[in-house]
């Protein structure tokens, strides 16, 4: 966020001496860093990936020429387009549900700070120093049947981790709770400290249960939190990939396809093909704009 | 403080854009100069060597070869070869990548199955006027080197010869009262040791394994099992599967009853490839189709034969990597030395055969080393009988992780579902893309 911060002048001056062309054009220079980076790492990228997608681009061979809108048709009709939609939306759905109420028990469970709560804070939070490519080894370690310590337990109750399609699900889901749930508890800690202690003592006085306190008094205080925390998941899980990448490759049987996996698939894995990649890509974004749009809205109309 | 040094580093960077691209106009003139005296046809017999730097990109499971090759290319002589090792799922995409910016490296190996599309998209230079310099040309691999060949030119050598071969552990075939030396001669019999190694009932010892979601395992360790037989995996012109062909149907029954018996090694079902040996090495599958090139890091007794089929016969998949001289190579008469160093006496005998590999060229396969190891002789001889299928959408076809091939083995084998001659339709179909 502070990224954008210079690009936004205080408004009480904007107002006042709006007029001034001095101050407008130190306005402009303030935000001349940062509109660089915006332009050179944001819509640069932004518009190749556009221009890719309307171009015959293959890997090898590099720009073609405008084919549109082929590439669109292409992606569409791919073997996997469906399977992946469908396979991506159902994780997201049972990731962030899972992340959210974890998070919040969590955060409710260690909210006072005691010496053994701050204990737990330090627990919960320990795996999201680990970055995601190196837990998803950690776990493919630990889920391989040939390679794990576990391998022996796992071997007499006849147990598979990545060998079925739903075994292969819930293992991946497991590796993101325990990877990210630490992590949304500190933003629900957050929200929750930010509510004013005088609210619950004014609650506890008129004689409120834990439970009416909880939904009448936190959750409606919560809604700021829980409007960003489920905007991050959402949006998480929608790109997920180095997970099933490195756990199951999609695998097994084609069940663990998620759309950012099938991007990469048809750029690097056989098609080559960086102009139906990125068509599929531009299709993600606009969803993701438009998904992102609606969370926003929904949360804020209910707040009013 | 964040803003300042925002602006210093963009500032910097235009800095350095603006030199970059000074740099790279001087040398693309510079090379516009070189081109007609550097160029690999007016290379010579052996190259040019005159200290210079070179590039080489290899993916990872033949590592072990190419430091060997490079190690004593740059002790012998004043060119140095710098290489690279890149993992092998990211190979496809960082060639990618270079060969669409214009940054490929001097040399690059490619696995021979990719080679036939890497040429038709042009990223290898035309090596035939200096490969019809070569006295021992009709002695080179047949399938490497028509695997590079475009209308009749020759863009690629063989880098490094991977053969599948049948491997059995002496030791479990002894415990499992198996005669140690005798090869099983057929699928069934085959079938029967590795039931036989189960039946010992040792803790974590199975009888067989396979890379059952490694597409590019199975092409290796299958297909010769299909070739031994007499059967066809592909169309002469590689847009056609045959893999619904009656000899491919025994392969898949064989297998779908080992996998029911429970004589696979279980890991096998979720194996994407990097850990598809890794059980054998360690002593703990009693026999498998298995890659040559880890003979010599085998550290127990293994005998080896050719893989053979349903009806016995042996054959085995000429794999491994070919190279050649990319086309963004300024130095390709530097590049071409290396090349015709690897091909020599010295390269083949003292350091692939010395560590144990096959030789690319048939007439050192019976270099004094491979006289001192009766499998190295076996390993040369199926060389011969072996075969190397040439597809253009080969990878996307098989090797890839959502390949239509793997969807086929894994209907067949694993889930007892599917429709055979649909699953091979679907084959075809992408082999036609």
């Amino acid at each position: 966020m502070d990224v954008n911060a210079p690009a936004r002048p205080p408004s009480a001056p904007m107002r006042g001496r709006f007029r001034s062309g001095r101050q407008a054009l130190l306005g402009w220079l303030y935000a001349t860093p940062t509109a660089v980076f915006v332009v050179a790492l944001f819509l640069l990228p932004l518009l190749i990936v556009v221009k890719m997608s309307l171009s015959r681009w293959p890997l090898l061979t590099g720009d073609q020429g405008i084919n549109a809108p082929d590439n669109f048709t292409k992606a569409i009709d791919h073997r996997f387009f469906t399977d992946s939609v469908v396979f991506t939306v159902k994780y997201t759905v049972i990731a962030t549900v899972l992340l959210l109420l974890l998070g919040l028990g969590m955060a409710l469970l260690v909210q006072e700070s005691s010496r053994w709560n701050n204990l737990l804070r330090a627990s919960f939070l320990v795996p999201s120093a680990l970055g995601l490519a190196s837990a998803s080894l950690l776990f493919y370690v630990l889920y391989s049947p040939y390679a794990s310590p576990l391998a022996p337990v796992v071997d007499r109750l006849g147990i598979t981790f990545l060998g079925s399609p739903n075994a292969a699900l819930f293992s991946t889901v497991f590796l993101i709770v325990w990877r990210y749930a630490g992590f949304y508890m500190v933003l629900m800690l957050v929200g929750l400290q930010s509510i004013p202690a005088d609210v619950f003592e004014a609650a506890r006085s008129d004689g409120a249960t834990r439970w009416q306190t909880f939904r009448r008094v936190t959750l409606p205080l919560l809604r700021p939190t829980l409007a960003l925390t489920t905007v991050l998941c959402v949006t998480g899980s929608l790109l997920a990939f180095e997970q099933f990448y490195i756990l199951t490759k999609g695998g097994p049987d084609n069940s663990t396809i998620t759309v950012v996996q099938l991007i990469y698939m048809i750029a690097f894995q056989g098609q080559n093909d960086l102009g139906v990649a990125a068509a599929l890509s531009v299709l993600v974004l606009a969803a993701l704009v438009l998904l992102n749009a609606l969370q926003m809205r929904a949360f804020r109309s209910e707040g009013n | 403080m964040r803003r300042t040094s925002g602006g210093r580093t963009v500032l910097r960077s235009l800095a350095g854009v603006l030199a970059a691209t000074l740099v790279l106009g001087v040398a693309a003139c510079g090379d516009d100069g070189d081109g007609e005296q550097g160029g690999v046809a007016q290379a010579g017999p052996t190259g040019v060597d005159d200290g210079s730097e070179l590039t080489l990109w290899t993916r990872a499971p033949l590592e072990k070869q190419a430091k060997l090759l490079v190690e004593a290319y740059n002790a012998s002589h004043q060119n140095k070869v710098n290489l690279t090792v890149v993992p092998n799922d990211d190979y496809v995409a960082k060639v990618g990548a270079a060969a669409g910016s214009d940054g490929l490296p001097d040399l690059f190996a490619a696995d021979i199955v990719y080679v036939p599309n890497w040429v038709e998209q042009g990223l290898f230079q035309d090596l035939s006027s200096n490969v019809a310099g070569l006295s021992f040309k009709d002695t080179i691999n047949k399938g490497h080197l028509a695997a590079g060949t475009k209308d009749g030119k020759e863009h690629v050598l063989p880098f490094v010869l991977d053969l599948s071969m049948l491997f059995w552990n002496k030791q479990l075939f002894k415990d499992a009262g198996l005669d140690p030396e005798k090869a099983p001669a057929n699928l069934a019999e085959y079938a029967a040791a590795a039931k036989a190694v189960q039946a010992t009932r040792k803790s974590g010892v199975y009888g067989t394994a396979a890379g059952l979601n490694c597409g590019g395992c199975l092409v290796f360790t299958w297909f010769p099992s299909i070739w031994a037989s007499g059967g066809e995996v592909l169309s002469d012109d590689g847009r056609e599967s045959k893999l619904a062909d009656e000899n491919a149907q025994q392969v898949y029954r064989t297998w779908a009853d080992l996998w029911k018996s429970g004589a696979v090694l279980p890991a096998s079902s979720g194996e994407t490839g990097p850990t598809w040996t890794a059980a054998f090495t360690e002593g703990k599958v009693g026999l498998m189709f298995y890659p040559a090139t880890l003979l010599s890091s085998t550290p127990f007794d293994v005998g080896v034969a050719g893989i053979p089929g349903p009806d016995g016969g042996a054959s085995t998949f000429v794999g491994g990597d070919g190279i050649g001289v990319s086309k963004d190579s300024k130095k390709a008469a530097q590049a071409w030395n290396f090349l015709s160093w690897m091909m020599s006496d010295q390269a083949q005998v003292e350091v692939l055969a010395k560590n144990k590999d096959v030789v690319s060229r048939s007439d050192l396969a019976n270099n004094r080393y491979a006289a001192e190891d009766p499998r190295l002789v076996t390993i040369n001889q199926v060389a011969g009988k072996g075969d190397t299928p040439v597809a253009m959408n080969f990878q996307q076809a098989f090797n890839a992780p959502n390949s239509p091939w793997l969807t086929l083995v894994r209907n067949q084998v694993l889930n007892g579902s599917g429709d055979l001659q649909k699953d091979n339709e679907e084959i075809t179909a992408v082999l036609q893309q």
